[in-house]
This record gives structure tokens, C-alpha cells and sequence, in this order.
């Protein structure tokens, strides 16, 4: 336990740990001072000096080491001769604070007539009025007129671009560092700083494209003023007119914490729109943060290409038709296939809709499966991390293992997380076969070659090396593993072998201990705790089926063979948001609803199930996929399907092993969070980080050896012939999906591009930017050469989710294609 | 002054050449030191000889060693070589003329505090006194003064110069630390105190240059010997960087204690044209401006008197103002320095100093109202005492003194 | 492929040696130096080079080109003539001295000479008060003292060094990339 400091403030008595500083320890008694500079999740700077106040300290006899008393018995209070800044000043035993007296609050006032001096004042056209520190500080602290000329007032061009997503206006700029100290502390990309000195100083970026980072976003709402904007919300809406409506981001398995900020608007008619997204508060998952994907990605959902209505196939054509038509087609379909009906489902759907995909197919006595190509699941539910577990508590003595994955392209707030215990002392272990920016944090690596995972997991468990000790010997150990450069088959058996490694090194059912996935969707791990398992011959199951029920999937898209099996299935159900080369193939096409117009809950990686619910109207005649799917029961079975994702979500309670013991209430709870960052409080004012939503529930572990499933055999490692190439699929944070490219991120996606070390673009005489076909005994495609020092040699990168057809690690025969040199796209070379 | 202990080079021709440097005594006692490996001698030594620093703030210097903890490793010693303060010339001269013996200081500061690695930070416009100094480094290597394992022993000893790039600001010890790292010179939040968490964040040592040049003369000839000069509380010599309207503005060394007038009269041989004298800057641009009473004049010239007549002593560097002077020009003068060297980083400097040149400038072109000689002090007094570090605090300095003893200098400048 | 690297190996080596090896940044200032005294000026690519040596940011190499007064951003005459005008030169006519040059050469404080051979500088103290007025020049990286000055012996030795210079060229040659943000060459900021 740390110490208590026992002190007092404006006379008042407070009791915090020691290392608070005064502004918090102020905080928890209920007394504001103001800050600027100061960021509780940010080191203390104390260079705004708006914070200052009068602190006094114990006199301690040099002799004895002890208070010096007064006459009267009192201690003897001494006060330094200047005011201190509460913000970096830390609480010591019997100081005396004064944060409200005539030299503070006229020092107060000095310091923020001194700011404005140099500020626009231009509230009446700023974003952030209405939500602005400096505006709220001012009216609370400040002096209503100032005494400078005008004329005389320090001017900048307006509208400074830092890059696409960010604005700077420098007038506005304080020059509180906060911005700067971000990318450098949190998000560990210094890609913006100072420039100039004194009164010059302004925040420029050299970074390409401009401010180039994938957390940039957070940067506009720790600003305490309006200088950074993000590009969408800028001029879109006064901060009052926003409704702010809780939600869950769905761009990875982190779960992160969101608000839509919307209003209604005249130009959609009257529709109520997003107007930005903001972090909610979660300490245990995001804390204050979210990734540029989770702010920007939003936009699809306004996309004029979204599906509006049902289709039907006739006469070889899809056409429009009416639910009522569509729902009756399809049930007949579903009823006459019988048991032959394959229902495939993503982890892009909720708990809900895939309760609901489950409940049809059981009604039938058809097959429920995954479409990853990552898997292990079932281990997770019973080596997962244990409830209650907390990545921000781990402490000096706990390990981290982080196997075969990116996280800072796979799961952002998951790599900020780990980084920030690296930093607090944990050991480190990354593991992968190629460079990661979490290498620099790292205390042990260990890198292999793709195809050596096993040899590498079992040096890992059982090398006897230091790195092997930080493992196996750890107090508390957590292992994150992902699919970089796997498939289906080698994930699936990685994972048993991870919870093999956990068992038999205790490491599992215990606070802070288990195993973390890093799936590619949001819900992938619902799915399994559901039962709905992915299969590894999907090719041959499909083939084989009378009909296909796909929802939240594209397997034509992604994957001739997948195309040419579905082709062979009886018939196809599809729902989606998109007319997906799945849904051009289909018999029925159902559009469906997107996140954001309808509730439903997701289970995180670390098993956390959060509801989110509907922030805005429903697209033209679209519905939930738990709706539609829930229509369809009734229809073949004759039995009621709740239409309420609440409902469902009991329902799943009851049915539902793990999800036993909670009901869809306890999602809603929440706790006193610290630091206090709600729409109240002054280091914020507006930023939407209020989170009386809910925090989440985690699942219970499915406990007991002898719960474990069997294990698989990790495949063979493709070793390709003499001239072919080895190529594994990689995962990116802006990869070229429909969601992310309809988006202001487009120009950062990654295009269909292949890297390779440029040793091997030599060898090949093959320029960055060149187009190569790339071909195997299945498929033929095209992919853009990049080439990147930074990767290992005698393998072709290829990014997941940009339509190439790598799912697993494949030899493959690569050849350039005629370059049209005018042809190159932008940014890759 | 018959015996320098600093200005040595004016008497001895060619000390810059480390034979004529090593003829005439230097270097007599680093063997010993390194051999007898007792660094405590050394910092009992310095502490007994009360000697402070140089450099500005006069905190005495052997008590700065021992502040550095015995647990934390390794030390650092960082020398002081950024002078920049207005009317400051005096390092330069000693680096120029004397090299050997700051370097034999600074090799002396470094093994009483166990470093193994110092640094010089030079100001960017010493760029060629800085490399003029890594050859006379180069050498020291060759002949054996400085590298691994120095006489046998365990101790080693490196020594790098670092060139700045015009930053008044980096003089600030933080600042010039940040500096050194590559980053923006704006000065650190202490604590940390430097010598708990200074360079690269391991314990660190900065003094200034002259200072360090005073330590062969204390382990050579002894404390006792060190305090024959100067007073009690400010024992020693120190070089007066005499500047302004003085007949002959140079460099002296004199005991501390040597009083205005000596130095203005009798060194400076008095004001340009026999003028009057009207004030004198004892500390540069960053002092207070004392009207020349007659009072001021005969007043001791050490820490504790001078800063009795309202200005720190600083580095001593002596700026003379006489009746031909207008204030107000001098004032735009020091304000605009500092506007100019404001590092940006807190508000009451990076906004009080961009306000008061707006302000004086103002008054200089005789378009301003008596309004804006109050707005000026009431700048001034709004950023008194709020400043992060002493830049800020500085920049007041004339403006308040000069508003409260010559304020007609500034009225006389008003819109008619 | 790193340019300055390719060009000064043995240079960069030395330097990096003074600092620790965890402290690469530290060399950002003298790897500066050495790219400024090719050009007269740090270019974006000798930025990213830097950046590339040490394992920082180009913003965070940019930004102490920003903050530091001795460090260009971009071309300028091929020498920069820096007067001292500050408190003790004022003192003894260093105001006067650089307005009589000003005219001499047809250029504020600030600018370029016609001829783009000569940049003129107002700066702060250069530690040399009492040999007043003086100027220092900067030539490429090269900095060099001129005390005790009068108009005649400065534009005499600007003469000289025209013609040792050869006249040419006379605005340094490499392109003008352009900086995302300009350099402030007063410290405050008024655009
Ligand atoms: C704004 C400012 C500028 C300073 N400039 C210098 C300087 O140029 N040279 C110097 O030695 N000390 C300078 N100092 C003082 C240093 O911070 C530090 O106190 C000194 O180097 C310590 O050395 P000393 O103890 O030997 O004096 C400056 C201080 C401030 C606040
Ligand atoms: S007083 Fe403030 S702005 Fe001025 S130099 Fe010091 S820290 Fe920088
Ligand atoms: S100085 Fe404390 S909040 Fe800025």
C-alpha cells in the first residue's frame, strides 16, 4: 500500500497517496484550480503557470528532524517566497495550501490575461467554444478587459494544415505543449514539435503525409483550446447542438469506449448525423484514448453506395423486392435445405445476431461457422485473461508476451497499453518474425522465421534462456497472440499450445494471468464463446452445402476458391451493408443495419462483453441482422424470436453456458474512474469522456483441465520450391477494406501491395511501385511492389483485407507485370 | 593586481601552448590527484576554500559536489562555456588565452566528482574557440592527461566539447543540458535538481568556466591560499568584464570586494569624454540599474554588498551608463534581448517580454502616451515572480529599476 | 541512401562517440552543424538524414533548426554579416555603425544584398562588448570574429572577400525546398 499524506487546502483537510500532486489532491476534495498545461495522463511540465498557489510546508528542526512548534503548540508553517505551480508541486506531510487567496487568484487572472493577450478571441467562430478550457477558465478566473493594443496582438495565417486529419489554426495555439507531449509520452511518435522560440513558437509538423500518426485525433481533445480540429468536425456543428450518444468502437478486438457526437440537420433533411467521435472514459480498456481508425472510419455508414432494400434474384438478375417477398423466398429455402444449410457469420456481428444466426441454424440442424482465418478461440474461454485483470496494474514482476503480432497495427489502445507497462517495469517479450514498434520497449525479443512458430513458442516455454525464465517464471504472465503470417490452421494450433504453456506453468485463472487474442474483427471472440467455431475446410463444407446463409462476410471478395465453392452451394442468402461480390452472387440480399443504427453487444479480446446502442436512424429500409434473422426463425419454425437486443441477450444469459449469472443490466454499470475527466471537469470542459453507460462485464473462465478441447497439429511450414516465392498475409491498421477506404483515411489505406526487403526487389530487378502477378495452383492475382528495409528477406508481405487472396502462409510464383510507369500510385515510393 | 590567478596569460606570454602551460606549473598536481585517488580531498579542499560560482548565481561550489548522490551512476561534469549575458566577455578570454588551466579545472572537477565523461558547452558563436579546444583535447589524450585508465589507476576520463547554435536561454543549466540531448534549449522543471538527475538524467556537475579555472590554483597552492584574496563570505579574485561608456572597457581580475570606483576609475580610467557617470549594470542585461551615488561607487563589489544595492552581482560584468544615456533606449535595448531570448516555454515570459517591446519600442519612437508607461510597469510586476525559470525574472530587472529612478528619461520620450 | 552518412563516415563516427550510444539525439546539434556548413543552410533532406543517424523524428531535428538563431532553414547570401547592436555595443555606436552599413549596402536588417552576396544580421551579444562595434560572419558553418569596426574597414573587407569568393555564386545554389513552417528571425512572431 503507498502512503497517505495527510494535508490541507484552502483549509480544508485531504488525505491522498503520496506522489499526488496539489491539483489533484484539490480534485478530490472538490476544489478547481485551473490548469492549462497540466494533463493528468501527461509528466507534469508546470509551464503555463496558471495553476500557481501559495504553498506552505512543516519548519523542520535540522537537528532532530522534527516539526518546529509555535507558541501556541501549533506547527510552524513556512511559506516560500514566490507561488508554486500546483500541477508538478507533489503533496508532503502538514503542507498548507492556498488556492483561492487575493495574491493567487490576482496571480490567476495575470497569468490569463497574459494568454489572451496573444489569442484570437475569435470564440464566436471556434470549434471549441462551448467546450473550451480557456473560454471556461477566463469566465471563472479571469479579468473581463484587457489593457494591450490590439494592432499590436500576435498574428499567424489561420488555417494551418498539419496534415488531412488535423488542423492547426496558431493563433489559437497556447503553447501548453500538451499535443507535442502526447505524441511524444503516449503515443511514442514525435511527428509534431515546436517551432521557433518565445513568442514565435508555433506547432509544425515534417512528418509524410502530414501529422502522421494513428493516434493524431487525440491530440484535438486534449487541446485546451480551439488550435487543433480534426477534419470532419471542423465547421461542422457548435459543440451545445451535439447529443452525445455512448457507443463501442468495432474496428478491432480492444473494445474501445466511444461517443458519436450527432445532431440533426437540416442538409440530411432533418436526419440526425454523426458529427465526430469521441473516447469515453474506460480506465480498463481504452482509459482516454481511441486510434485515428475507430474517430474517422465512421463515415461508411452515410455512404450513398449502402444497400437500402431487399433483393431477390429473378431471371438471373437481383431485383428489388419487399421484405415481406424477400423474407418468404429465403424462409423456403432455408426449410427445404434442411440440416444442408451452412450459416456463415463474421466477427464483425454482434453477440445478438450471431445468438440468432445459431438459434436458425439449430432450428434446421445446419452448421454455424466462423469466417476468420484466424482461430483458437475455444482456448481463450478457458485460458483467457482472468476477470478482473487490468493491463494498466500489472506492475514489476508480471510479463507480457507478445506472439506474432502487430498490435500497433492490429490493435492500437492493446499497444499503447503494453508499451505504458514496459515503461512502469514490467518484462517485455515480443516474439515475432519481423520488425514491430513495440521492439524498442521490448526487454527480451526473440525473432524467427515465418513457418518457425512452434520452434519459437517452444524455445519460449522450454529454451531455459533468461528470456525463457521472464516467461515461464513469471509472477503474473500474459500472452497476446495474433496472426501475423498464419492462418487458420497454424493460429488454431498455436493457441493450444499457448494454454498448454499456461497450464503447466500456472499461469491461467488468476488475476492478470491468461491468454489475449488478437483477432482481426471485434466480436471473433463472441463467436467462440458461443459455440460458433471456424472450419477449417470451408471450401469442401461449402461446396458441399445445399445452401449458404452469409452475413458481416465477403468470402467472394476475398477468395476465389471460397467464390468457386459457393458457386457449387444450392443457393445464397447474403446480409450486408454492401453490394459485396458475395452479395452479386446471391439469390437474396437483405441490407442490413450498420452499428451505429442499432444495439447490440461485443466480447472484446480480453472478454469483456459491452453493449453499445443505436446512435442514429436506421438506413432507408434497412434492418438489424438480428431482426432479419430473428424474422426468418419465426418464419421456418413458427416460434417467437425476441426483436429486442436486450431480450435476446437474456436470452443468451439463460442459454448460453458462460454467459450465465449476468443479465444485460449489469453491461450498464460504471464506478468513479480516475483521473475525474467527465464533461465537468476543467482539464477537459467538452470532450466527451463521460462514460455512465456502462464499463463492461467480463466472462467467467470456463475452469478445469479437464475442460480443455484437443489440440490440433500445427501444419506443416510451407517451404517453397526453388523459384517461388514464400507469401504471408499481414495485418495493417488502414488496410484497403470498403469501411476504411470510404473514409478521410483513404489516403493513408494500403493499397493491394506486396513488400519485400529491397535485397530481394534487387535481385529481382524489381523497382518500388512495379506491378507483379503473383500465382499458385489455385489463383492468379496483382499486386504493387513496396519495397521496405525493415522486413526480412525471402518473403513477400501481403496485406490482409485488400483483396489478395493470401489467408495462410502460400508458395507462389511471381512475375512483373508491363509497368505503365505513369501508372504508380502516390505515396509508394 | 601583481598576482593573477586567472588572467595568468597577460603575464606569462604563449600560456596557451601547453609546454609554456606546463613550464610555468600546470598540471603539477593531476597525477597526484588521479594517483592518491582520494576525490573527497578534493571536495574538502574546494568547500574550505568557499570559493562560488562564477557563473551568475555564486552558490558555493564544493557543496554543489557534494550534493551528487553515491548511489547513482554515472556522474556527470558539464562546463559552463555559454556566456552570453550582455556586457559578459570573459570566458572567451580565458578559453582563448588560458585553455589549459580551465580544462586542468575542469579535469580536477570531474575526479572529485568520479566522472568519467565532461562536456563543454559552448555557445554556437565559439565555434572556433570550441575547435581549437578539442585539438588542445587531442593532445591531452596523446601526452597521456587524459583517457582510460589514466596513470595505472582505474580512472578515466574523456572530455567532448558540444557547440550551441545562438541560444541565450541554454546558459540556463537546464536548458543547456536539454541542449546538449539535442532538444529545444528550454530550461527543466526542477526538481529534479541537476545533480540528482541532470545530463542524459545521471547526476551532474555544471560550473562555469572561470569558476572551473580557479580549481588548479586551490589544489596547488591550498584553500588558505585561495582566500588571501576577496572577503570572507566571497573569498578570491574574479575577472570584471567592464563595458559602456568607460575609457577602457577590458577584462580585469581584481579581488572580490575591489569596490565600483576602483574599478570604473582606476582600471576603467573613468567615463568617456570625463562625462558624468549616471548608472552602472553590475550583472549585465540582467541587472538592476543602480544610480552611481557616490554610495553605489564605494561599495565592495562582492556577492553579499553588491546585492545589498538591489542587484545581484550575477557574473560580474559591468555595464556604465552615463549622463549621455537616455534609459529609455537602454531599456528597449535590454527588453528586446530578451524578447529575443525568451525560450517560449511559460506564459508570463513568452508574453510579458513580446508585450514590453511592443511597449518600449513604442516610447522609443516617441508615440507613446503616459499610459503606456504604466501599462509597461504593470507588465513588468504582472510577470515578476511567475517565471519557470530566471529569464523571465531578469528581463524585469531594468525595466522596474529604470521606471523608479529614471523615470524621466522615459517621459521625456512621450507624444507631445 | 544517406548522403550526409556517404560523405562524412569518419566525421559522424567521432561524433556519435561523445555520447552515450543509448543517447543518439545528442548528436542532432553537431550532425546540424556539419550538414549547415555544406549549404549554408539545413535542407528537408539533410533534416531526415539526421533524423535517420540519430533515430528521431525530422520534426523533432526541424524543431531545433527552429528554436536555435545560428541554424537556417533556407538560403540565403553566402555570408551573413551579424552585427551586435545589443545593450553594451549600443553603448558605443554599434546602432549607428549598422545603419551607416545598412545604407552602404542597400539592405534592412534581415536582408539580402542585391547581389545576394550578403545577408545582414541584427544580433544579440556576441561576448565581445568591449571591442565594440563588431560584427561576426558566418560563411557556410564557419563563424569568425571582426572587433573594433568602422563602416570603412567592414566594406573594405567585404571587397576582399568578394573577390576571394570569386563574386559567385552569389545566392548559394541548391533548390529552395519548400519548410512547412517558416523561420521567425526575430523570436516574435508578428506576420
Ligand atoms: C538565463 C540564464 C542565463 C545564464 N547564462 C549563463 C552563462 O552564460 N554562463 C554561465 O556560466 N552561467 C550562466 N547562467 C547560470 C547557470 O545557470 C549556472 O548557474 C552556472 O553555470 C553554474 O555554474 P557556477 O556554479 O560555476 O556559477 C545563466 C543562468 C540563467 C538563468
Ligand atoms: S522564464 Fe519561461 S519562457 Fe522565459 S526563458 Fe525561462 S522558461 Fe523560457
Ligand atoms: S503550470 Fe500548472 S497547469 Fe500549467
Amino acid at each position: 500500500m503507498e502512503k497517505q499524506i495527510t494535508l490541507t487546502i484552502d483549509g480544508r483537510p485531504v488525505n491522498v497517496q503520496e506522489g499526488t500532486n496539489i491539483v489533484d489532491a484539490a480534485k478530490t476534495v472538490g476544489i478547481t484550480i485551473p490548469v492549462f498545461c497540466h494533463h493528468p495522463k501527461l509528466k507534469p511540465v508546470g509551464m503555463c503557470r496558471v495553476c500557481l498557489v501559495d504553498i506552505g510546508r512543516p519548519q523542520i528542526d535540522r537537528t532532530t528532524g522534527t516539526p518546529i512548534k509555535n507558541e501556541d503548540g501549533t506547527t510552524r508553517i513556512v511559506f516560500g517566497p514566490k507561488l508554486e505551480t500546483a500541477c508538478s508541486t507533489p503533496v508532503s506531510e502538514g503542507m498548507v495550501v492556498w488556492g483561492a487567496t487575493e495574491k493567487v487568484m490576482t496571480a490567476r487572472k495575470e497569468v490569463i490575461e497574459f494568454l489572451l493577450t496573444s489569442h484570437p478571441l475569435d470564440c464566436p467562430v471556434c470549434d471549441k467554444g462551448g467546450e473550451c478550457p480557456l473560454q471556461n477558465q477566463t469566465m471563472l478566473f479571469g479579468s473581463p478587459d484587457s489593457r494591450f493594443l490590439l494592432e499590436e496582438k500576435s498574428r499567424a495565417k489561420k488555417h494551418y494544415l498539419l496534415g488531412d486529419l488535423i488542423y492547426l489554426d496558431r493563433e489559437r495555439c497556447i503553447q501548453c505543449a500538451r499535443c507535442v507531449r502526447f505524441q511524444e509520452q503516449v503515443a511514442d511518435d514525435a511527428v509534431i514539435g515546436f517551432y521557433n522560440r518565445g513568442r514565435a513558437l508555433e506547432i509544425a509538423t515534417f512528418s509524410e503525409p502530414g501529422f502522421d500518426s494513428i493516434f493524431s485525433g487525440n491530440t484535438t481533445d486534449i487541446c485546451p483550446v480551439g488550435a487543433l480540429t480534426t477534419a470532419d468536425f471542423r465547421f461542422g456543428a457548435r459543440p451545445w447542438e451535439l447529443k452525445h450518444k455512448p457507443s463501442i468502437c468495432t474496428q478491432c478486438p480492444v473494445g474501445c469506449n466511444i461517443t458519436y457526437d450527432v445532431r440533426r440537420e437540416a442538409r440530411s433533411n432533418g436526419k440526425t448525423v454523426i458529427k465526430r467521435v469521441m473516447p469515453r472514459q474506460n480506465e480498463e480498456v481504452n482509459e482516454i484514448w481511441i486510434c485515428d481508425k475507430g474517430r474517422f472510419t465512421y463515415s461508411y455508414a452515410e455512404s450513398s453506395e449502402r444497400l437500402s432494400q431487399p433483393m431477390i434474384r429473378k431471371n438471373g438478375e437481383l431485383t428489388s423486392a419487399s421484405w415481406e417477398e424477400a423474407i418468404t423466398f429465403a424462409s423456403e429455402k432455408i426449410r427445404a435445405a434442411g440440416k444442408n444449410l451452412l450459416s456463415l457469420v463474421s466477427g464483425r456481428l454482434s453477440i445478438e445476431d450471431l445468438y440468432a444466426a445459431k438459434t436458425l441454424m439449430a432450428s434446421t440442424g445446419g452448421k454455424t461457422v466462423l469466417y476468420s482465418s484466424m482461430g483458437g478461440g475455444e482456448w481463450v474461454t478457458r485460458v483467457g485473461i482472468a476477470p478482473g485483470s487490468d493491463l494498466a496494474k500489472l506492475k514489476k514482476g508480471s510479463t507480457i508476451l507478445v506472439f506474432a503480432s502487430d498490435l500497433h497495427e492490429e490493435a492500437p489502445l492493446w499497444w499503447l497499453r503494453v508499451k505504458q507497462a514496459a515503461e512502469r517495469g514490467i518484462t517485455l517479450v515480443v516474439s515475432n518474425a519481423r520488425k514491430t514498434r513495440l521492439d524498442k520497449f521490448a526487454t527480451h525479443q526473440l525473432t524467427y522465421k515465418y513457418g518457425d512458430e512452434e520452434k519459437a513458442l517452444r524455445e519460449i516455454f522450454e529454451g531455459g534462456s533468461e528470456l525463457s525464465k521472464s516467461v515461464t517464471q513469471a509472477e503474473n504472465l500474459v500472452v497476446f497472440y495474433g496472426c501475423d503470417g498464419m492462418g487458420l490452421a497454424q493460429t488454431t494450433a498455436l493457441a493450444g499450445m499457448f494454454a498448454e504453456g499456461l497450464v503447466k506453468t500456472s499461469h491461467f485463472g488468476r488475476l492478470n494471468n491468461g491468454l489475449i487474442p488478437v483477432w482481426p474483427r471485434a466480436n471473433d471472440q463472441g463467436a467462440f464463446e458461443l459455440d460458433i467455431q471456424p472450419d477449417l475446410n470451408l471450401v469442401e463444407t461449402m461446396s458441399a452445402a445445399m445452401g449458404v446463409y452469409i452475413a458481416g462476410a465477403d468470402p467472394a471478395g476475398d477468395d476465389p476458391s471460397l467464390r468457386e465453392a459457393m458457386q457449387r452451394a444450392g443457393f445464397v442468402i447474403v446480409q450486408d451493408l454492401f453490394l459485396t461480390e458475395t452479395a452479386k452472387l446471391a439469390d437474396v440480399v437483405f441490407p442490413v443495419q450498420a452499428v451505429m443504427e442499432r444495439e447490440g453487444s461485443l466480447v472484446s479480446g480480453e472478454r469483456r462483453v459491452q453493449k453499445f446502442g443505436a446512435v442514429i436512424p436506421a438506413f432507408k429500409d434497412t434492418k438489424a441482422d438480428f431482426n432479419i434473422t430473428g424474422v426468418l426463425i419465426e418464419k421456418v419454425t413458427g416460434e417467437k424470436f425476441p426483436s429486442n437486443p436486450a431480450e435476446i441477450f437474456d436470452l443468451v444469459s439463460q442459454k448460453e453456458p458462460v454467459f450465465q449469472f449476468f443479465s444485460h443490466q449489469k453491461l450498464g454499470e460504471t464506478h468513479e474512474q480516475w483521473p475525474l475527466v467527465g464533461r465537468n471537469e476543467i482539464y477537459y470542459s467538452g470532450a466527451g469522456y463521460d462514460n455512465s453507460y456502462g464499463l463492461g462485464v467480463t466472462l467467467p473462465l470456463i475452469i478445469g483441465e479437464s475442460a480443455l478441447p484437443k489440440k490440433t497439429q500445427m501444419p506443416e511450414a510451407v517451404r517453397p520450391v526453388k523459384a517461388q516465392w514464400l507469401a504471408v498475409p499481414v495485418t495493417k491498421l488502414y488496410d484497403n477494406s470498403k469501411l476504411t477506404s470510404m473514409s478521410l483515411l483513404l489516403n493513408r489505406v494500403s493499397k493491394k501491395t506486396l513488400s519485400m526487403h529491397p535485397e530481394d526487389a534487387e535481385t529481382l530487378k524489381i523497382q518500388s511501385g512495379a506491378t507483379v502477378s503473383l500465382k499458385n495452383a489455385a489463383q492468379e492475382f496483382d499486386a504493387q511492389v513496396k519495397v521496405d528495409p525493415n522486413q526480412p528477406k525471402g518473403v513477400l508481405l501481403i496485406t490482409r483485407s485488400s483483396g489478395m487472396p493470401v489467408h495462410m502462409p502460400l508458395a507462389v510464383d511471381l512475375k512483373e507485370k508491363e509497368t505503365d510507369s505513369l501508372n504508380t500510385e502516390r505515396g509508394l515510393l | 593586481m601583481s598576482e593573477f590567478v586567472l588572467l595568468r596569460h597577460r603575464e606569462i606570454p604563449g600560456l596557451n601552448q601547453l609546454k609554456t602551460y606546463v613550464a610555468n606549473g600546470g598540471f603539477s598536481m593531476w597525477k597526484k590527484v588521479v594517483t592518491s585517488n582520494k576525490p573527497e580531498d578534493l571536495v574538502r579542499e574546494v568547500k574550505a576554500s568557499g570559493l562560488r560560482g562564477r557563473g551568475g548565481a555564486g552558490f558555493p561550489t564544493g557543496v554543489k559536489w557534494s550534493f551528487l548522490p553515491n548511489d547513482i551512476w554515472p556522474h556527470y561534469v558539464v562546463a559552463n562555456a555559454d556566456e552570453s549575458e550582455p556586457g559578459t566577455f570573459k570566458d572567451r578570454e580565458l578559453l582563448e588565452f588560458n585553455p589549459y588551466q580551465f580544462l586542468e579545472g575542469l579535469m580536477l572537477a570531474s575526479f572529485a566528482v568520479q566522472a568519467n565523461d565532461a562536456y563543454i558547452y559552448f555557445r554556437g558563436e565559439f565555434s572556433q574557440i570550441a575547435k581549437k579546444i578539442d585539438e588542445r583535447i587531442a593532445e591531452l589524450t596523446t601526452k597521456g592527461y587524459l583517457g582510460d585508465g589514466l596513470y595505472a589507476t582505474s580512472y578515466s576520463l574523456r572530455v567532448h566539447t558540444h557547440v550551441g547554435a545562438g541560444a541565450y536561454i541554454c546558459g540556463e543549466e537546464t536548458a543547456l543540458l536539454e541542449s546538449i540531448e539535442g532538444k529545444l534549449g528550454q530550461p527543466r522543471l526542477r526538481p529534479p535538481f541537476p545533480a540528482l538527475s541532470g545530463l542524459f538524467n545521471k547526476p551532474t556537475v555544471i560550473n562555469n568556466v572561470e569558476t572551473l579555472a580557479n580549481l588548479p590554483y586551490i589544489i596547488e597552492k591550498g584553500s588558505d591560499a585561495f582566500r588571501r584574496h576577496g572577503t570572507d563570505k566571497s573569498p578570491g579574485t574574479k575577472i570584471f568584464s567592464l563595458s559602456g561608456r568607460v575609457n577602457k572597457p577590458g577584462n580585469y581580475e581584481l579581488p572580490l570586494g575591489t569596490t565600483f570606483r576602483e574599478l570604473i576609475y582606476k582600471h576603467g580610467e573613468g567615463i568617456i569624454n570625463g562625462a558624468t557617470i549616471k548608472a552602472i549594470m553590475p550583472a549585465g542585461a540582467s541587472s538592476t540599474l543602480i544610480p552611481a551615488t557616490e554610495t553605489a561607487l564605494d561599495t565592495p563589489m562582492d556577492y553579499e554588498a553588491t546585492s545589498a544595492l538591489g542587484s545581484p552581482l550575477g557574473s560580474a560584468s559591468v555595464i556604465i551608463l552615463d549622463e549621455t544615456v537616455n534609459i529609455s533606449r537602454l531599456v528597449n535595448s535590454t527588453v528586446h534581448f530578451f524578447k529575443h531570448e525568451s525560450c517560449g516555454k511559460c506564459t508570463p515570459c513568452r508574453e510579458g517580454t513580446y508585450w514590453m517591446s511592443h511597449i518600449t519600442s513604442r516610447i522609443e519612437s516617441g508615440k507613446a502616451k503616459k499610459e503606456d508607461i504604466d501599462l509597461l510597469k504593470v507588465v513588468a510586476s504582472q510577470m515578476q515572480n511567475k517565471c519557470l525559470c530566471a529569464l523571465g525574472e531578469f528581463s524585469i530587472m531594468a525595466v522596474m529599476s529604470g521606471l523608479q529612478h529614471f523615470r524621466a528619461d522615459f517621459d521625456a520620450r512621450l507624444e507631445s | 541512401m544517406n548522403q550526409l552518412l556517404k560523405k562524412y563516415p569518419e566525421e559522424i563516427k567521432r561524433i556519435l562517440a561523445k555520447y552515450p550510444t543509448e543517447q543518439k539525439q545528442a548528436a542532432v546539434m553537431p550532425l546540424l552543424h556539419l550538414a549547415q556548413g555544406e549549404i549554408g543552410f539545413v535542407s528537408r533532406t539533410a533534416m531526415q538524414e539526421i533524423a535517420e543517424i540519430t533515430g528521431v523524428t525530422t520534426t523533432e531535428v526541424a524543431s531545433v533548426v527552429g528554436f536555435y538563431t545560428l541554424f537556417h532553414d533556407a538560403p540565403e547570401g553566402k555570408i551573413r554579416l551579424q552585427v551586435c547592436t545589443d545593450v553594451a555595443c549600443d553603448l558605443r555606436g554599434a546602432k549607428e555603425y549598422l545603419a551607416n552599413l545598412c545604407q552602404q549596402l542597400d539592405a534592412k536588417p534581415g536582408e539580402t544584398s542585391m547581389d545576394g552576396f550578403i545577408t545582414i544580421e541584427e544580433v544579440k551579444c556576441l561576448a565581445a562588448c568591449d571591442r565594440a562595434p563588431l560584427f561576426q560572419s558566418q560563411i557556410g558553418n564557419e563563424l569568425e570574429y571582426h572587433e573594433n569596426q568602422t563602416p570603412t574597414r567592414t566594406m573594405d573587407w567585404l571587397r576582399s572577400m568578394s573577390a576571394a569568393l570569386n563574386g559567385t555564386p552569389l545566392r548559394s545554389s541548391a533548390s529552395i525546398e519548400e519548410a512547412p513552417a517558416t523561420k521567425s528571425t526575430d523570436g516574435g512572431g508578428n506576420e
